[in-house]
């Protein structure tokens, strides 16, 4: 499972990938989180407004960050 | 350039994880009952908190320089706080229903000036934060929004903030609020017209327009009440957590200028007579940044303190409006022609705003 964190390295990106981690690692799911951090690659996947949370390759949310528990169910 | 430019004005600070919410009666939004009326009383209870803190508790003399600038502070601090958590709250939860990729599909179909119209009236409430610029300006771009519209929108987002406005509203009355509202789309709107006039999209990197480019959808559609008002709870505590610091901040500048600035002196030099004073406030306020949140405070004071009502507010929108940061990420996109007349545009109408009000008022 590939997990993408999109986002220039403002704090709430960094909130994101730590939740995203830790949704991931509570699930016990094999998965690789990559940070997305220059603009091209993040305007690629069509994500408007960071952080941007991709799960293999499909946009779950952008411009908040989501609760673990949200993420987890899209980890699922 | 590298890609870690901090410089947004939104949220970020937040370490704590959200609590997952029940589908019970409190967790689902039943809190709320309790915590109005409780925060209510707070509010009403706070101006004779502050000065029985001030001149009874310590012993300070009403009237005097020391005394009057803590009862302002005493009182003031904890009421825009209090006024802020409330708005950032109903504005998050309102804002749950709004993306940007929602205005940017409304604003694709509109062309010539009722596209910057709209844009500059989007402008107030989509969530906006300025380290998303540089994608939500692609992504405006790319999906056929006119240039013109994107800037309107661009202006307007941060300048005519949601938060800024409720808070101008507590503290200042509705007059002002729509005064600042009405203006602040106004310049949005006639920036981004004359920069969509000028016709300036060769002026953008190519890149901007030669990267693949996938539109998004709204991810956020169907949300339930209770998941909007988390989602929304934790956005005040984010934006909160990260302002707090600099409302208080400015309230204590603002207290040191209510108790210890004679009136006369300001004035001076921010009264209508001295015709200098909007472009010299402008100029101040351009590379300045703060959120509108923490520059109220001080405003207010200026304002008390004899400081003419247009040199305040265009101050106000500099600082809120334009900055440094947002510049150097706009950069990525913008090349220096564009970037330079869309400072001076809407430097040029805040300057006019200032000397318009100044006039009438």
């Amino acid at each position: 499972m590939k997990i993408e964190v999109l986002g220039t390295g403002c704090a709430k990106c960094k909130l994101l990938a730590e939740r995203a981690e830790e949704a991931a690692r509570g699930l016990g799911v094999d998965f690789t989180l990559v940070k997305v951090t220059d603009y091209p690659a993040i305007v690629a996947r069509g994500v408007m407004s960071t952080p941007g949370l991709v799960v293999d390759g499909v946009v779950k949310s952008q411009g908040h960050v989501p609760t673990t528990a949200a993420i987890q169910e899209w980890l699922r | 350039m590298s890609g870690d430019v901090n410089a947004c004005g939104c949220a970020g600070t937040a370490a704590t994880p959200a609590k997952q919410a029940g589908p019970g009666f409190w967790a689902s939004g039943g809190w709320l009952l309790a915590a109005l009326p409780a925060w209510i009383a707070l509010y009403l209870v706070l101006k004779p908190l502050a000065d029985g803190l001030a001149f009874h508790l310590l012993g300070l003399r009403p009237g005097s320089r020391l005394g009057e600038a803590v009862a302002f502070f005493a009182y003031d601090g904890p009421k825009v706080l209090l006024l802020l958590g409330l708005v950032v709250l109903g504005v998050s939860f309102v804002q749950t229903f709004i993306s940007p990729e929602r205005t940017r599909d409304l604003l694709a179909k509109r062309t010539g000036v009722w596209g910057n119209l709209l844009a500059s009236l989007l402008g107030i409430a989509t969530p906006f934060c300025s380290c998303s610029a540089v994608p939500l300006f692609i992504g405006f771009v790319r999906v056929g929004v006119p240039l013109g519209a994107t800037f309107s929108f661009l202006i307007s987002a941060p300048m005519v903030n949601e938060v800024a406005l409720f808070l101008l509203l507590g503290l200042f009355g509705w007059r002002i609020a729509l005064l600042y509202t009405i203006t602040g789309v106004t310049i949005a709107f006639l920036s981004g017209w004359v920069i969509g006039k000028l016709r300036m999209e060769r002026h953008l990197e190519a890149w901007v327009m030669e990267i693949p480019f996938e539109a998004s959808v709204d991810a956020g559609g169907a949300l339930g009440f209770s998941a909007r008002l988390n989602q929304a709870l934790q956005a005040t505590r984010d934006i909160v957590g990260k302002v707090w610091l600099y409302v208080l901040a400015g309230i204590a500048v603002g207290a040191f200028l209510h108790g210890y600035v004679p009136a006369e002196l300001l004035a001076r030099f921010m009264g209508k007579s001295s015709w200098w004073s909007v472009p010299l406030a402008v100029l101040i306020g351009v590379p300045l940044y703060a959120s509108a949140a923490g520059i109220i405070p001080i405003v207010q004071v200026l304002l008390a303190k004899g400081a003419a009502l247009g040199t305040a507010l265009a101050f106000m929108m500099a600082v809120a409006g334009l900055s440094l940061p947002e510049t150097i990420i706009l950069r990525k996109v913008l090349r220096p022609t564009l970037i330079a007349t869309f400072l001076g545009v809407v430097t040029l109408g805040i300057v006019l705003v200032g000397y318009l009000f100044n006039i009438l008022m």
